[in-house]
């Protein structure tokens, strides 16, 4: 408990001090920039800043197709402090704020910004590859159990792990889609587990966390897409009738499209409400955290006496979210999971038997 | 904003990282965890159900003995009734037996008896004629040593005979 203690302190003690920096350096005009500070946070980055150190960040690569079609690669460490390289620079204003963009002279003297193909290790690329790995970590050393030890249950971290797989496969999975199970098992389960450690590393301040990703959209779109691709290219025969042809009155399907068109928005819809849910769900939980801290930053302009109280009630109204986002992670993550297992389940339908079962099981 | 536009290049590696995870995952890993798993939880339901069988046998058994051991009791006391029947039968049989042979050897006894005492009087018949025979001829001796006498007693003689015929 006093360790864990500890740890939820220097969660609310790091950011702090990354703040500090930033808001003595914006100290010129006398306020702080809090949707800068937010958005900057949430966003991703080229580098990955180290705590303690605001000028000081971890070096990435980046990777980018000039307007001419080549590819540069070189370090992050080169574009810092608005220095151009190669004829790149990271955008301070404009169309792309943040992002690289290759400075190209035009005849007539004036400069003009192109948007390369960016393919560049951001911060957010590596915390996905460590994230990744993470899971795959922890998902082989509990396969690696079971190889080694048959049949018997296994103990400590691994068992937690297993706690999940089980929790998720018997509670979730296996229920919605019967004997179809072991099919998109795989799927559902890689998923679940991508999710929840993308969430929980989000939660950590410093290196190997601190990425906003689940609360990216371009995350959860790519999520939401594969529940998509494997609703519709495993759909059955009566899912895609039901699309087309569904049992209705024929004036509703005939001649003019009704029902078909709501069926084919609603396919649609489904992996959308998927996508914005675990994304607004994941970036409300950081951004009300770093809210709260910014709170005591905005307050510093009424004395000493408005910080002191804004610290308190800033921080304990952080610990308490960060407690509040790790149960989020993991509801989100369930909730990610076990809707894709009913949209998968709907298209698994072969008609009203099998209909029946599943509600049976639900 | 950044945030709500999907970024190429996070999506192109995004897409990239899950495919490798999950080809992984589902290849190597899946497959088995869910296959031990469900194994696991069959193994505990039919442990549950073995246990559950093995509860009521147990009951049963303590029933079964002592149904066994009251039949045991009227097998014994049945056995025992029977022998003690058998046993009066074969007394009465032997009785019954041991009085014929008995009887047997009375009656031979009493037949060699019969036999032994007709022979002793066949015996003494024999020696009380041949007594009386040899009186007789003392007798006669003395009588007739008359003539008179002699003619008289043949006289009576033929007279007897001519009687019986």
């Amino acid at each position: 408990m006093k360790r864990l203690l500890t740890i939820l302190m220097l969660c609310i003690a790091l950011p702090l001090a990354a703040f500090t920096a930033r808001a003595s350096e914006g100290e010129s005009d006398g306020s702080v920039d809090a949707k800068g500070i937010i958005f900057d946070h949430l966003g991703d980055r080229y580098g990955w800043e180290v705590p303690f150190n605001h000028h000081a960040s971890i070096p990435l690569p980046i990777i980018v197709r000039s307007q001419s079609g080549e590819w540069h690669i070189f370090s992050s460490a080169r574009l810092e402090h608005n220095a151009e390289y190669e004829g790149f620079v990271i955008a301070t204003e404009g169309s792309y704020p943040g992002k690289v963009v290759q400075r190209i002279a035009q005849p007539d003297g004036t400069v003009e910004e192109y948007r390369p193909l960016d393919l560049s290790i951001t911060k957010n690329v590596l915390a996905l590859f460590i994230s990744a790995l993470v899971v795959v970590l922890c998902i082989f050393s509990v396969r690696n159990w079971y190889r080694k030890n048959g049949l018997k249950a296994p103990r400590k971290g691994k068992a937690s792990i297993e706690f999940v797989v089980e929790f998720v496969y018997f509670g979730v999975i296996r229920p919605i889609l019967g004997k179809k199970a072991h099919k998109f098992a795989p799927y559902l389960l890689t998923v679940f587990f991508f999710i929840l450690v993308m969430n929980l590393l989000g939660l950590i301040v410093i290196f190997p966390g601190g990425a906003n990703l689940t609360g990216n959209v371009a995350i959860t779109l790519v999520l939401a897409l594969c529940t998509f691709l494997m609703t519709n290219l495993f759909g059955t025969k009566h899912y895609w009738k039901d699309i087309f042809w569904p049992d209705v009155p024929v004036w509703l399907k005939c001649p003019l499209p009704i029902m078909q068109l709501i069926e084919v928005f609603g396919m649609f819809t489904k992996p959308a409400a998927l996508t914005v849910r675990l994304f607004a769900n994941m970036m409300g939980g950081h951004m009300i955290v770093i809210t709260l801290t910014l709170l005591i930053f905005i307050f510093a302009a009424f004395g000493a006496v408005a910080t002191g109280g804004a610290t308190v009630i800033s921080i304990a109204f952080s610990v308490f979210m960060l407690v509040i986002d790790t149960l989020v992670s993991f509801i989100q993550a369930y909730v990610f999971t076990m809707l894709s297992t009913i949209f998968i389940g709907l298209a698994q339908e072969g008609g009203h038997e099998e209909h029946e079962t599943i509600k049976e099981n639900n | 904003m950044e945030l709500f536009m999907p970024e190429f290049g996070l999506v192109f590696w995004m897409f990239v990282s899950f495919a490798i995870l999950f080809f992984l995952l589902a290849k190597f890993a899946w497959p088995f965890i869910v296959k031990t798993l469900e194994e696991r939880a069959d193994l505990i339901d039919k442990g549950v159900l073995y246990a559950q069988d093995a509860k009521a046998h147990l009951d049963n058994a303590k029933a079964e003995a002592d149904a066994l051991i009251k039949q045991a009791q009227q097998q014994q006391a049945e056995i025992l009734r029977e022998a003690a029947k058998m046993k009066s039968q074969i007394i009465e049989e032997a009785k019954g037996e041991a009085s014929k042979e008995a009887k047997k050897l009375i009656d031979a006894a009493q037949v060699s008896i019969e036999q032994s005492r007709k022979e002793a009087e066949s015996q003494f018949r024999k020696e009380v004629s041949e007594f009386a025979l040899q009186i007789a001829e003392k007798v006669m001796r003395n009588s007739l040593q008359s003539g008179k006498a002699q003619s008289e007693l043949v006289n009576k003689l033929l007279d007897e005979v001519e009687l019986k015929n």
